[in-house]
């Protein structure tokens, strides 16, 4: 057995959560540089649905940009597998291998352990996507036209802040489910693909209807990004830039707050109601 | 008990656990919901892309190519994807593979009958997206005009031919430790793209066409548009050229190909598995 060095200083307070988030962020980010698999799986698979995407649109004709439009798409598309696979259902996964009770035993918070998932499902996510968008731009030859790239970075991580905000709130719901949880996690993949516009403008989309997609933030951090980085963009957003970033700070603030709350809340009804340790397969 | 009445058992009584696993988790309400939404999604996404480039012109005859190829190919995902999946549910989730060996069970006709409930359900969910496209997108499937024996031989091939292609996936699960759920989606996404399933094959790139050419799915899907649809595939150069029976020649030789091929390596990463002890191994990845 290997002998560990005691304790000396016990962290408390935010050196703890800051402690915890780090623990949990580190079999994310480090596991891949051991597990190289992932990247036949990760980049290899989402870039097959991405090269039929784009020789449809080959097929029907459609613009240049489109091409782009199906890339960045089904890049993002990694964020959305990681929130549903990596943040939504991992407490539910835990609860089945016998993990969560150990991470409620330990003094870490559950909160730290959610954000501590998040950050690194999103630095390994982000690595994923990078690798998709190169490909298939290189593949697919997009040309891409940057009006503003710090606008472009803004989007892209208030996006990703309200998108795991979103993640870790769906986390503590799932805590409560059992067996449905794999079906509703597989439910919430092509729904969300459609009326989050992956793959094509959500302008085409009608009002109301883009309105209330906007609620994932994925949708409006799509459409922004396309705005800002393709030449017929402009033309093709559902929203001007400045408003959907201001929206996705407002989403961002909500979906952390919430989640904040629905764990505790939730943690405490799961532990009144004995789920913690239940496991009906 | 003859090896055929084994048979029989496994595969009757692997059909109705499959089906209690695959509908039991929601009431019938919510599992209706979850039959038709996620294809009805798929189809979406690919009808509004059309849309928006068309201009909502949905009687062309791309669009019906598009259409059918995606709503037949959700058996490809149900069926081959799900017969594979019985292993990783019984060996990581439920852990009971080790007790199906050492039943009374034939596994590959138990394989076979898990994928049952995923046939069912695919088949909603094929009927319900059929339906919404001939009544909301001008799909010219006309009941009368569908030539009824080809389709109906050449749907059952296919099915055979996805379920055996289940059993030949099911066998590489039963050998890999890591990412075994990724696999039954990584051949339905490879085959979804080189068997032209929502374009014509012409729109690949040349080299890559061969691998069209000797996926058997590339033929079902065609026989399965000159069956509902005759007249629009016509069309698209690249089977134009062969007639329905030359076709069905291609699928026939191709899905015994496959069909042999899928049941020796079955057996030969079973006797790999029971050699390096995966049949009960589990490690949660």
């Amino acid at each position: 057995m290997p002998m560990f060095p005691p304790i000396t200083r016990r962290n408390t307070g935010w050196r703890l959560f800051l402690q915890t988030v780090i623990g949990r962020s580190y079999p994310r980010t480090i596991g891949q540089q051991r597990e190289k698999s992932w990247i036949i799986f990760d980049v290899f698979l989402p870039l097959l649905s991405v090269a039929s995407y784009v020789f449809v649109y080959r097929a029907i004709h459609a613009p240049e940009d489109y091409i782009g439009f199906v890339v960045i798409g089904g890049a993002m598309t990694a964020f959305w597998m990681n929130i549903l696979w990596g943040m939504s259902s991992q407490l539910y996964w835990e609860k089945e291998t016998g993990n969560l009770p150990l991470f409620i035993m330990a003094p870490g918070p559950l909160t730290g352990i959610l954000l501590g998932m998040a950050v690194g499902g999103l630095v390994a996510t982000t690595l994923r996507a990078g690798v998709i968008i190169l490909l298939g731009s290189l593949l697919f030859q997009v040309s891409y036209v940057f009006s503003n790239l710090a606008s472009l970075l803004a989007v892209f991580f208030l996006c990703m802040a309200a998108l795991y905000g979103l993640g870790m709130m769906t986390s503590s719901l799932f805590l409560l489910l059992s067996r449905e949880a794999y079906h509703l996690a597989n439910l919430a993949q092509e729904p969300v693909y459609l009326i989050s516009g992956f793959y094509f403008p959500i302008k085409s989309f009608p009002f109301w209807l883009a309105g209330v997609a906007s609620v994932l933030p994925l949708t409006l951090g799509l459409d922004a990004m396309r705005q800002l980085s393709f030449s017929s963009g402009p033309s093709l957003g559902f929203l001007s830039v400045p408003l959907e970033i201001a929206i996705l700070i407002g989403l961002t603030i909500v979906f952390l707050i919430t989640a904040q709350w629905l764990l505790k809340y939730i943690e405490k009804k799961a532990i009144r109601e004995g789920r913690l340790t239940e496991s009906r397969r | 008990m003859s090896r055929a009445s084994a048979s029989w058992n496994s595969f009757k009584t692997a059909a109705w656990l499959g089906w209690q696993i695959e509908s039991n988790w929601a009431d019938p309400f919510l599992f209706a919901i979850y039959s038709f939404v996620k294809p009805l999604s798929s189809a979406g996404i690919l009808v509004v892309m059309y849309a928006l480039i068309s201009g909502g012109n949905f009687s062309t005859p791309i669009f019906a190519y598009i259409y059918i190829g995606m709503a037949f190919y959700i058996y490809v995902g149900s069926i081959m994807t799900g017969v594979s999946w019985a292993i990783i549910d019984d060996r990581e989730h439920y852990r009971t593979l080790k007790y199906i060996y050492v039943a009374p069970v034939r596994v590959p006709y138990y394989l076979l009958g898990r994928g049952i409930a995923r046939f069912l359900i695919g088949s909603i969910s094929v009927l319900i997206t059929l339906i919404f496209g001939v009544l909301f997108f001008k799909l010219p499937i006309v009941l009368s005009a569908i030539n009824w024996p080809l389709f109906l031989l050449v749907f059952v091939m296919g099915i055979l031919l996805l379920a055996v292609m289940g059993v030949l996936l099911g066998g590489i699960t039963l050998m890999m430790a890591n990412h075994s759920f990724l696999v039954g989606d990584a051949v339905a996404s490879a085959l979804y793209l080189f068997s032209g399933a929502i374009f014509p094959l012409e729109v690949l790139p040349a080299w890559i066409r061969p691998l069209g050419y000797i996926m058997p799915i590339t033929y079902w899907l065609e026989l399965l548009r000159r069956s509902l649809v005759g007249s629009i595939t016509q069309s698209f150069p690249t089977f134009a050229s062969l007639s329905d029976a030359q076709l069905l020649g291609i699928l026939s030789g191709l899905t015994i190909l496959f069909g042999g091929a899928a049941l020796f390596t079955f057996q030969w990463c079973e006797r790999w598995a029971r050699e390096h002890s995966r049949l009960d191994s589990t490690n949660n990845y």
